[in-house]
């Protein structure tokens, strides 16, 4: 088991490692960084002096070892926009981030589960029938056009819920319902999937054959063989969220990480742009070394691998 | 006894593989679903190369007097009605919702292209010839679903410069993960096949192998994933239009409008509406004709 959670971790620091390198390498895409952070009109002398002072000029390894050196310790350099540090810049607003995927994620997890079970169970009847197309709607739907509809029914239309902002719970649930749609469809279709593959399989006929009545058949030996794909897609769902959450917070004008990149961007704010892609690259990281962890759990032959 | 010489009546050699297509499409056709979603494609597909020749307004025709945002129906100073409305410019909706269909179809195909080659390549030498090989590729492909793909692509095009080619770049070039995967798979299960194993033994070369033989078994799987894959394109197109990081206005696209229609939510629901829902019907057909694909070609892929 240690040796199974060990490679894991040099795995994860290897993709750490090339992160880092894809973060740094983002800048020096045009050849020339300089001229990519300093305004347009710069004169060719600020940019060769700044070229100096930020010492572009340096081998490109020993750029990145610098780069890398600073990334280690949280260094990303200070914001141009703000003058703070970059790195503080995107750990404060972390928490909002966190907070909008994980209220997706969960109202995810609790409408689709129970959702696909059910679809899996009464299959081919109306109830089966209409959480398919739901699924199938909430796949397709461009989750910034719903983000938008669902502002012009209950904010503008009814005046039922704020369209921006961040404070009480009423402001999270438009942008958590907006982020999380495609999750939930995404998870009911294969939990219904799943579960229906295990009910077909052979040791679900025999626990039926000896009679074992239905919810503890459905609930004991189906649910936690159909967790393992589950469980494997929650923790891609979450890179999925935080990466969603750019579009959601944008809309909503929630206050975090995905929003701040969007608009450093836009302000040509590249070393904030660093410090948020490498942020939540290794977050992303890290949720999947966990969700391997539970995964030697609910399948133990994992480990022996 | 001598045995009289029959002729064994075989198949012929053109027969069989062509009835074999045949059974395949009739089978697909059978599921009204994937029938519907091949349809709608279609019409889209026809409004994005005919849209000169269909749409009644020109797009790009502004007209800042009192024609600015209009409800759907209204009928102009001409007499011409515009059936979805006008938006702040004073341009038909209509007209560039059919126009946008344009740059949503071209890179989701191009884009599609370029990550399936890229994934068809990786996933066929990882799968053959497993070992290190496979180790690297497999860690690049961590690195890449490491990122949160719109931020990488955000950067990345904020750095570049927003256009048509960059959004098509960027897109093709960090989708190749998930056809990688399904192509590595197949080629996993395959590879152990007699098939497989007898070309080797006749001394075939491995290049021949992935070439003749593994190859064409994989594209079965590939061809869903591309289906699926381009309703996801589509979707991360728009967005990427949202952010006005995509193709630069006044050029229609359905991501743009989308942008644009937000600011007027207020006074001018139809504005972010109609995009929108072309957006919504475009993907869904896709993915309607991209589950009937996998229905009828392997229930089982895992896509």
């Amino acid at each position: 088991m240690t040796t199974y959670f060990t490679r894991r971790l040099l795995q994860s620091l290897v993709v750490l490692l090339g992160v880092s390198f894809v973060v740094f390498f983002i800048l020096h895409l045009t050849g020339d960084p300089a001229l990519v952070l300093l305004p347009p009109d710069a004169s060719a002398d600020d940019v060769r002096r700044f070229r100096e002072a930020m010492g572009f000029n340096d081998p490109f390894l020993v750029q990145y070892g610098r780069f890398l050196g600073g990334a280690l310790r949280g260094d990303f350099g200070q914001s141009i926009r703000h003058g703070e540090p970059a790195f503080h810049l995107v750990a404060e607003r972390m928490p909002a981030t966190f907070e909008l995927a994980g209220a997706a994620l969960l109202i995810a997890l609790v409408l689709a589960i129970p959702a696909g079970i059910i679809s899996a169970v009464r299959r081919n009847t109306a109830i089966d029938y209409v959480s398919t197309v739901v699924a199938l709607l909430g796949q397709s739907m461009p989750t910034f056009w719903l983000g938008i509809m669902l502002i012009l029914l209950f904010s503008v239309q009814f005046h039922l819920l704020p369209s921006s902002g961040r404070g009480t719970v009423e402001h999270l649930v438009l942008p958590a319902v907006t982020l999380g749609l495609f999750t939930t469809a995404r998870i009911t279709r294969l939990t219904r999937s799943g579960m229906l593959e295990v009910l077909s399989q052979d040791y679900i006929r025999t626990a039926r054959a000896k009679g074992v009545s239905d919810p503890p058949v459905v609930w004991k030996h189906a649910l936690k063989n159909a967790a393992i794909p589950i469980v494997t897609i929650v923790g891609i769902e979450l890179g999925t969220l935080l990466g969603g959450a750019v579009i959601t917070e944008t809309i909503f004008a929630w206050p975090g990480v995905g929003r701040l990149s969007v608009q450093a961007i836009a302000n040509r704010d590249y070393p904030v742009v660093q410090a948020a892609v490498f942020l939540l690259a290794t977050t992303f990281i890290l949720v999947n070394l966990a969700v391997d962890v539970v995964y030697t759990y609910l399948d133990p032959r994992i480990r022996l691998r | 006894m001598s045995v009289p010489a029959t002729a064994i009546a075989l198949p012929e050699a053109t027969g069989a593989p062509r009835r074999e297509w045949l059974v395949f499409a009739r089978r697909l056709a059978a599921r009204r679903t994937a029938l519907f979603g091949a349809v709608v494609v279609a019409l889209v597909l026809v409004t994005a190369l005919a849209a000169p020749l269909l749409s009644p307004f020109d797009p790009l025709a502004q007209e800042l007097g009192d024609q600015r945002l209009k409800p759907p129906g209204w009928r102009d100073a001409a007499g011409r009605v515009h059936p979805l409305g006008t938006d702040h410019l004073g341009r038909d909706v209509l007209a560039r919702v059919m126009f946008g269909a344009r740059p949503a179809l071209l890179v989701g195909f191009a884009a599609v292209v370029i990550s399936g080659m890229l994934g068809l390549a990786a996933g066929l030498v990882s799968g053959y010839f497993g070992g290190r090989v496979d180790d690297v590729l497999m860690r690049l492909a961590d690195i890449q679903l490491a990122f949160p793909f719109i931020l990488l692509a955000i950067a990345v095009i904020g750095v570049l410069g927003p256009s048509l080619a960059t959004i098509i770049v960027v897109i093709g070039v960090s989708s190749w993960v998930v056809y990688a995967r399904i192509v590595r798979g197949a080629v996993f299960s395959l590879r152990e096949r007699e098939f497989v194993q007898a070309a080797l033994a006749l001394g075939s070369g491995d290049g021949r192998v992935l070439l003749r033989h593994v190859l064409p078994n994989v594209l079965t799987p590939w061809l869903v994933v591309a289906t699926l894959d381009m309703a996801r394109v589509i979707v991360i197109e728009s967005a990427l239009s949202f952010l006005g990081l995509g193709v630069q206005p006044p050029d229609p696209t359905w991501g743009g409008m989308l942008a644009d229609g937000r600011v007027y939510i207020t006074t001018a629901w139809w504005l972010a509406t109609f995009p929108g829902l072309a957006i919504l019907v475009t993907v869904l057909g896709i993915n309607l004709f991209g589950d009937g694909l996998r229905d009828t070609l392997d229930p089982r892929l895992k896509v």
